[in-house]
């Protein structure tokens, strides 16, 4: 599904290294969770994968199901499978939450050669899956995440997810700031969409989402470069321990 | 040269300017009223560059002896506001057609040429006609409109005496591609009217135009209008209302294209309990100045207005924003709000803002602010990631930026109608 290879970047606008060389392979209907301390280079990872300006690829490649990611608009990305649940979703003053997310989906269906859906397909299917979200009514009719509280934002992203219903999904922190009842809502809306074919990659700090959602693999991140994997148990030992004792290893190795 | 030398020179330039105008004949009455407004602007002279009421328009086009030729834009749109049930008024280069035009009458409505209102012996508009348009000359002149009152060759003379219920839709066509307009409407609203009032079209190659309006207590005014895609037309507009108590005025422009376009407001809110809402959403793409002059003033209580302009320019357009906000000092608990945005979507286009308060009553809640800025990258990003392309999202986005105005149009039919022109205007310049 998703393979980094040797992956480098910088800044486009500094001398400043952020990624110094991340591997990392995906499979088909896998989950994997990347823990790591702050500013080790998470989200630019899911950044660089998802096309954001500001960065420039010095080394290396990401393809998705053997396409060249790097070559390709942040909207053909989409288009193809990508998806990324933002750590800090955008506030969009003016345009409505409906509107939005009609406009994505479609995008998307138009892209792939497929039909758009009629204003009333779009409403069923937005409908039932904003119930089971508990996204009510007035949180679509918003302007996009403007006034939405922390978890709403978070809510919002995984409706979008559920919408545009991705290939690989990349969920950067979405835990964060999120109270028990609220990560349980969305640990849900991600198992909903857990199959054979539908890979995620979860980045988080805790191990209390991964409880909800049952990593394959876990790694971890640190400056710039994965130093470790292993199964579930590596994201216990996190728990446990923090990362001193790992990097320690690292420093050592 | 001395400052007094200066005014000497401007006036005498109006005077050589004017002195070969015709002045249109009428009753007795009608020809002191336009006597008068001629002898005002004497006093005054036409706008000069230099003038701080003028700086960053240049009135000079404005004032010329003949206009700079506009090419007769043809659309193959079907024109704004079709799709009501209106009553139908045409212009042609500024002057009344009769035979395009509906039949001069409707429910609670009294309706007139104003040629023929001014050519009568009695008649209400005798206390109306360049009223409002002198009474607007403190504290700053406003010369092009006393130029109008003095010269108007044609326009419509609209009472409300109840609720009318069609919209009165005037439209301007421009055929001639040197034509010079000059148009003056007095549109008076009796206690307790609503009337609704619909303009669209470029009308002349030059257009000057005033609207009076007075709002009576109790009275609900609505205005609608576009002002036409031709490129090369220019246009100044004065609009000048008074709005007694309880009542309502409100107003939203839309101009696509156009070189140059002067758009003055001044409202004098004069009761209490009343509200007064001025929105712009304007567009343009190069050869493009587009100026919003906005001056309301409260002398009542409780009253709320708006002002809420925006402008998307693009490709070294030029956008100009200068409103006041006068709080006298008797209005208290006033609610003033105005807001002038500027989007620029390159580096050659500018916004230019003047955004004023005076407030002399303590007890009062105004703000103002003004923003230019390009495209939010993020929210851009934020789209394209969710698979909308780079160019469908940048319209998004700037229609997101135009909402507010839009909103301030209270159909939703017409602000439909409206949207939907936005839209193609952005979609035919997709790269
Ligand atoms: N646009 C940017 N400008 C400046 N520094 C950046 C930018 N993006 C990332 N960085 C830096 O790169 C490093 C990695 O950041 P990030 O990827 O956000 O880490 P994480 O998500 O693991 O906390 C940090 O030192 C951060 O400050
Ligand atoms: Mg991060």
């Amino acid at each position: 599904m998703l393979e980094i290879k040797n992956l480098h970047v910088k800044l486009q606008e500094e001398d400043k290294q952020i990624l110094k060389g991340v591997n990392l392979t995906v499979g088909a209907g896998e989950v994997h969770a990347i823990m790591g301390p702050n500013g080790s280079g998470k989200s630019t990872t899911s950044y660089v994968l998802s096309g954001r300006d500001g960065y420039e690829v010095t080394e290396g490649e990401a393809l998705l199901n053997g396409q060249n990611l790097l070559d390709m608009e942040p909207e053909e990305r989409a288009a193809a499978g990508l998806f990324l649940a933002f750590q800090y979703p955008v506030e969009i003053p003016g345009v409505g939450n409906m509107t939005f997310l009609r406009t994505a989906v479609n995008a998307q269906r138009k892209a792939r050669g497929e039909d758009e859906l009629s204003a009333t397909e779009f409403l069923k299917l937005v409908r039932e899956k904003a119930k089971s979200l508990k996204i009510d009514a007035d949180m679509l009719k918003r302007p996009v995440n403007v006034g939405f509280s922390g978890g709403e934002k978070k809510r919002n992203e995984i409706l979008q997810m559920a919408m545009l219903e991705p290939q690989l999904c990349i969920l950067d922190e979405t835990d964060s700031g999120l109270d028990v009842d609220a990560m349980k809502l969305v640990a849900e809306g991600v198992n909903a969409l857990r199959d054979s074919k539908r890979s995620f990659v979860v980045i988080t700090h805790y191990q209390r989402l991964l409880d909800h959602i049952k990593p394959d693999v876990v790694h971890i991140m640190s400056n710039g470069r994965i130093i470790k994997s292993g199964g579930p148990e590596l994201a216990l030992e996190v728990e446990h321990n923090g990362y001193a004792d790992l990097l320690a290893e690292q420093e050592q190795a | 040269m001395t400052r007094f030398e200066m005014k000497q020179r401007k006036l005498d330039a109006t005077a050589e300017r004017v002195l070969g105008m015709v002045m249109p004949q009428g009753a007795p009455w009608a020809n002191d009223l336009r006597q008068d407004a001629l002898n005002r602007l004497l006093s005054m002279g036409l706008p000069q560059g230099r003038d701080e009421y003028w700086r960053w328009t240049k009135p000079d086009s404005l004032t010329a002896d003949r206009p700079a030729k506009a090419a007769v834009f043809q659309s193959d749109d079907t024109p704004l506001f079709t799709a009501l049930d209106r009553l139908k008024l045409v212009f042609v280069d500024g002057v009344f057609d009769a035979t395009a035009s509906d039949a001069l009458e409707g429910e609670n409505l009294e309706i007139m040429r104003l040629t023929d209102a001014l050519g009568s012996d009695i008649h209400w508009v005798k206390d109306a006609y360049g009223a409002l348009e002198k009474r607007a000359q403190d504290p700053v002149d406003r010369p092009l409109a006393t130029l109008n009152t003095a010269f108007a060759t044609d326009g419509i003379v609209i009472r409300a005496t109840g609720p009318v219920t069609r919209p009165v839709s005037l439209i301007y066509l421009h055929r001639d591609e040197t034509s010079d307009a000059i148009l003056h409407h007095v549109i008076k609203l009796d206690a307790g009217a609503e009337l609704t009032l619909l303009e669209n079209g470029p009308a002349a190659a030059r257009f000057n135009k005033v609207m009076e309006i007075e709002v009576a207590d109790g009275a609900r005014f609505h205005h609608v209008r576009a002002q036409g895609r031709d490129h090369e037309r220019r246009a100044v507009t004065h609009l000048f209302a008074s709005v007694g108590s309880d009542a309502a005025f409100k107003s939203f422009t839309m101009t696509a294209n156009g070189v140059l376009t002067r758009n003055e407001v001044f409202i004098d809110i004069v009761g209490d309990d009343s509200v007064a809402h001025v929105a712009g959403a304007a567009m343009g793409d190069g050869d493009f100045l587009h100026d919003d002059t906005v001056f309301i003033t409260h002398a009542g209580l409780r009253c709320e207005s708006r002002q809420v302009f925006k402008k998307v320019l693009r490709n070294g357009a030029k956008g100009v924003f200068q409103g006041k906000i006068l709080v006298k000092q008797a209005a208290q608990k006033t609610d003033g709000y105005q807001i002038s945005q500027g989007l620029l979507l390159d580096e050659d286009s500018q916004f230019l803002a003047k955004p004023e308060l005076e407030i002399y009553a303590d007890d009062v809640a105004c703000s103002h602010g003004s923003t230019v800025g390009a495209i939010n990258e993020d929210a851009l990003f934020y789209l394209q990631s969710r698979g909308v392309p780079h160019a469908e999202a940048t319209d998004l986005l700037t229609l997101a930026f135009l909402a507010e105005a839009i909103d301030e149009i209270e159909d939703e039919a017409i602000s439909a109608d409206i949207l939907n022109r936005l839209e193609g205007w952005l979609a035919r310049r997709r790269g």
